[in-house]
């Protein structure tokens, strides 16, 4: 049996339906956003670890120059391997039709007689390779897709200096390459680094290793020490040429693929609050302001004999039913939002399969959140509306004491008319109410202001990255690192203006507990194509001791200028260097540290060395320019700038960057949500007044003025409010978008701030032109006989 | 022979349809000559308030003609109905429906701004026995105050018709007469026409002509040869 109370709240719901679901869908809003977030960040981590273990993912990786078949078996024995996988890897350079510049490359061996035991490949089509035809290979489905090529085509691929014919028999995919990034280079690009898979024995007359292997891959067993086994691995490979074992974490692709999934993780746990935090209090204060307007009926039940917990319960029943509706649709939303934007991620990861994975975490937290700000909204006014005695439900209402706001206001009457009085005093006799309104479209302005200001953080980072830290045209890389002759022969080709020598040396970079696998940057004095600058970007002299380590770098690393940090290099003699940190620089693209050439050279004790070099061109001359580098044995890869830029602008807008225009999106939801509530209800309180108003002959737009030049005033107000909050907002969202791989500064731009006005003001257009509809159709005789 | 200000045939109000249809005026003919005080009478839901509010152009007939001097209401766009109410009417509700944020002056300016040949708010505001209040909020008034503020507002338009639903519905005797004198007096004074809608039938001995409404229609009209003033008027 329903009682009628209950009957009385299903109609109040229906009847209040329209606001109801306004409200609702901005908790709605901010929960789906919650629920989304972590649903996309658990399904990933899933899915990546269930990939990783299918195909047997290595645990740790150890390069070494080359090592006896026969130590494999040691490497197996150490305490702690479950089991060890012996290969081959080596260089490439593909050469393809219509390309100027040849394609680098890596080439790994794949066991003769039996499935690899780790690091599997997943074959996506074609067929695997026949061991007894050295000529068969298996490509990189990404890198196979971005040209066009498929099983049956051939290729030509220059090895250790000997160009081949080969035939793709296979194309394929491995948790080793979800990403790849050609040597010195930070941005994953499917076009420019390709990988082959082909039989052991082929590939080590290729390389001359017949007997022998250059990289091993161990797995270890639950409960291993890893930092022991890569010591173990180290001590046995180090007489071979070991450079040193890395762990998983350290796999440049999985390296990649946890800083794309920690970001989205960052925005996941830094921004959907901040949206919910908006959501809930925008509740609050809606919540606050319907029981508000049915303080009459509250006393009517309560002359009737029903008690304050009665009269509560039933309210309290209306709110939670609009909260908990909003929050279950948001949870619906979050569902569905995730689930589309999972598949847009799998593909980006290139992950074979999906594990869907939902958090319930996320359903507790956004639920809980919605409930328990609804409840102090409705609580904290019933409060105040038990206070009231039955009798006033009975009587004509009191109309709403203005005397005060009279006295503030003589010098406005000159030249304001009545309905601009009606405004004024509107605003100042409950400027409790207003700021309430005005704080919720403040808070729209601010996650308005912060997502756009992100836009152009993002901005900020290709610009500063490919216009003014990098202003070459082409970075060249060496086989090995070479004699300054090199140079010398490249600053004599036709058509290059400008060659400045780089040297990357790959180093751990410690300090105290806090440790980074990355290079160290070797510039030219005075270099002017690739610089290191300071936060207002001024060159930062390289000094001829110290180490210039990028604002991310120092982050990780927690150190400051005037501190020793510990370079463990990790080629040739692989010292243990100190070198004090001299400055900190601006860098939005990975983590560098910048020394002089000259300086890191000394301190390697390897005099005249470059790794690879920056070159200014003439673009009339370029194609002559690419061909010549091709045919240098030194070059083992020439990288564009322009498509490098393309390549990180990609990234940015498909990989975890790509969730700001979801955000922004939602942004905007929220903040024409909080505009509209604001319009509903003002409208809602009003409506009798309007009514009286049109009745006594005002046409329809100046009854609206009265009304929206109200929220004119509430929304213009809200927008430097919210610009100060956005202002401080955008410090944290920028923060939640940035990685290792890229930071996104909060920068302030007027335009930002300009363009988030506009999105407010014209929520508040759009709203005020929904309620003036209402207005307008509104019945004059109904709203007359309502008492307020 | 003096012109009527309204003149209505036929007039029929339907609320809803089919089963569920209410039919509050069920083709009412009638004639409400210049410069009389009419008062109509009738129980809850006669239809007399449905006929008040579309004269008043506040709602529009379902059937039927509305003639406001040779003007045809029901024919009138929502444009020229606004048009209507601001040159020609005046109401005064029940509840006063005051402009709670403007003071006793400001309230009445309100119609001043916009009327065609308004008189000053000042001398409306005397006229209904203010001038010591015009600087009040209508929170700072008694009920029968806030009435008259409410029928200054009105008047001060020089309304061809005031129309006063239950006028003195939410007040006690004296405060009542009060107002209905002051009814009177912009009868006397402005040459307004004057309806008032109620339920006291007492108060049917201050007009010239009384409309008994019963089921939607007249039941009768009655021409009083006498009138009494409002303070003969038994409350």
């Amino acid at each position: 049996m329903v009682s009628p109370l209950d009957h009385k709240l299903l109609r109040d719901l229906w009847r209040m339906k329209g606001q109801a679901m306004a409200i609702g869908m901005v908790i709605a809003v901010g929960v789906g956003m919650l629920v989304m977030m972590t649903g996309l960040v658990t399904s990933l981590n899933e899915t990546r670890a269930a990939y990783y273990e299918r195909y047997r993912l290595a645990d740790v990786f150890a390069p070494v120059t080359r090592a006896p078949d026969r130590l494999a078996g040691r490497l197996a024995a150490i305490d702690g391997v479950r089991s060890v996988e012996a290969r081959v890897i080596g260089g490439a350079l593909i050469d393809l039709d219509g390309i100027d510049l040849p394609v680098q490359a890596q080439a790994v061996s794949l066991p003769d007689l039996r499935n690899p035991r780790l690091n599997g490949v997943f074959l996506t089509d074609g067929r695997m390779i026949d061991r007894d035809r050295t000529d068969e290979i298996l490509l990189l489905q990404s890198f196979a897709m971005a040209h066009g090529l498929r099983p049956g085509d051939r290729i030509q691929a220059t090895m250790n200096g000997a160009r081949r014919g080969f035939r793709i028999v296979g194309l394929a995919q491995s948790p080793e390459f979800l990403y790849t990034t050609a040597p010195g280079e930070l941005i994953p690009d499917d076009a420019r680094f390709g990988v082959i898979w082909m039989s052991r024995s082929a590939l080590a007359a290729a390389y001359d290793m017949e007997g022998a292997f250059n990289e091993a891959l161990l797995s270890l067993t639950r409960g291993a020490n890893p930092a022991a086994v890569q010591e173990a691995v180290d001590r046995i490979l180090i007489p071979y040429g070991g450079t040193g074992a890395y762990p998983l974490a350290d796999q440049t692709s999985n390296r990649f693929v946890s800083e794309e999934i920690s970001g989205l993780e960052a925005a996941a746990a830094g921004v959907p609050p901040v949206f919910l935090a908006v959501a809930a209090f925008l509740l609050y204060i809606v919540i606050n302001r319907m029981v508000q307007s049915e303080r009459e009926e509250i006393g009517l039940m309560k002359a009737f004999g029903y008690t304050n917990t009665e009269v509560g319960g039933h309210y309290f029943k209306l709110v939670m039913a609009i909260a908990i509706g909003g929050a279950l649709a948001g949870c619906l939303m979050g569902i569905a939002g995730g689930r589309a934007l999972i598949h847009i991620y799998i593909a980006y990861f290139k992950f074979p399969f999906l594990v869907f994975q939902l958090d319930p975490a996320s359903f507790v937290t956004g639920v809980s959140v919605s409930i328990l700000s609804a409840s102090v909204g409705g609580m904290l006014v019933l409060r105040s509306v038990f206070a009231l005695t039955p009798a006033t439900a009975m009587r004509a209402p009191a109309p709403a004491d203005y005397s005060r706001t009279g006295k503030m206001g003589r010098a406005l009457n000159v030249w304001l008319d009545q309905p601009s009085r009606m405004v004024v005093r509107r605003i100042t006799r409950q400027p409790g109410r207003m700021a309430g309104a005005m704080i919720g479209i403040a808070c729209g302005m601010a996650l308005c202001v912060s997502m756009i200001t992100i836009y152009a953080g993002f901005d900020r980072t290709i610009d500063l990255t490919f216009n003014v830290i990098d202003r070459s045209d082409v970075m060249v890389s060496f086989n090995q690192d070479v004699s300054e002759t090199a140079i010398f022969n490249l600053r004599r080709m036709e058509g290059v203006t400008l060659v400045e020598p780089v040297r990357h040396v790959p180093a751990i970079l410690r300090n105290g507990r806090n440790s980074h696998r990355g290079v160290v940057t070797g510039l030219a004095p005075d270099a002017r194509l690739n610089r290191a600058l300071d936060n207002d970007l001024a060159e930062i002299p390289l000094q001829k001791t110290g180490i210039a380590l990028s604002t991310a770098l120092a982050d990780i690393l927690k150190i400051r200028p005037g501190d020793m940090l510990t370079v463990d290099v990790r080629t040739g003699r692989q010292p243990v260097l100190q070198i004090p940190v001299t400055a900190v620089a601006q860098s939005l693209l990975g983590a560098p540290a910048y020394m002089d050439l000259a300086a890191l050279n000394r301190v390697l004790r390897e005099p005249n060395r470059v790794s690879g070099a920056y070159l200014s061109i003439d673009q009339v001359h370029a194609s002559a320019i690419y061909t010549k580098l091709q045919d240098m044995p030194t070059v083992a890869g020439v990288g564009l700038k322009s498509q490098a830029e393309v390549a990180f602008q990609t990234l940015m807008n498909t990989g975890a960057g790509a969730i700001r225009y979801v955000m922004g999106a939602i942004a905007f939801v929220i903040t024409f949500g909080i505009v509209y509530n604001a319009a509903r209800i003002a409208y809602a309180e009003r409506s009798r007044d309007l009514a009286s108003l049109r009745v006594i002959g005002f046409t329809r737009a100046e009854t609206a003025f009265v009304l929206l030049g109200e929220l004119a005033i509430v929304t213009l107000v809200a927008l430097p409010l919210g610009g100060v909050l956005g202002y401080y907002l955008s410090f944290s969202i920028a923060a939640g978008f940035s990685s290792e791989l890229y930071q996104i500064p909060a920068i302030f731009d007027p335009a930002s701030y300009g363009f988030a006005a506009m999105v407010v003001i014209g929520a508040a257009v759009g709203s005020g032109w929904l309620v003036k509809r209402d207005i307008d159709r509104a019945e004059l005789v109904s709203a007359l006989k309502t008492r307020e | 022979m003096t012109r009527n200000t309204f003149s209505t045939k036929g007039l029929t109000k339907v609320y809803g349809e089919g089963r569920s249809a209410v039919h509050a005026l069920r083709g009412v003919d009638l004639d409400i000559p210049e410069g009389e005080i009419v008062v109509l009478l009738g129980p809850s839901g006669s239809g007399k308030s449905t006929l008040l509010n579309i004269i008043g152009g506040l709602d529009r007939a379902t059937d039927g003609t509305a003639l406001f001097h040779d003007q045809n209401l029901s024919e009138m766009s929502d444009r020229e109905l606004t048009r209507y109410r601001r040159d020609h009417v005046g109401f005064v509700f029940q509840f006063y429906n005051l402009m709670p944020s403007l003071t006793a002056r400001e309230n009445v300016e309100l119609v001043t701004e916009i009327a065609r040949d308004p008189m000053d708010s000042d001398e409306a505001l005397a006229m209904v026995g203010l001038r010591e209040r015009v600087d009040h909020f209508p929170a700072q008034l008694s009920g029968g105050e806030q009435q008259r503020v409410a029928i200054a507002r009105a008047v001060a338009k020089n309304p061809t018709v005031l129309f006063c639903d239950e006028p003195t519905g939410a007040l006690d005797s004296t405060t009542g007469r009060s107002v209905l004198n002051v009814l009177k007096d912009v009868n006397e004074k402005l040459g307004a026409t004057v309806l008032i809608v109620t339920h006291a039938a007492s108060q049917a001995a201050m007009a010239d002509r009384v409309i008994h409404f019963a089921d939607g229609g007249i039941r009768k009209v009655v021409l009083n040869e006498k009138k009494l003033t409002p303070e003969e008027i038994e409350w």
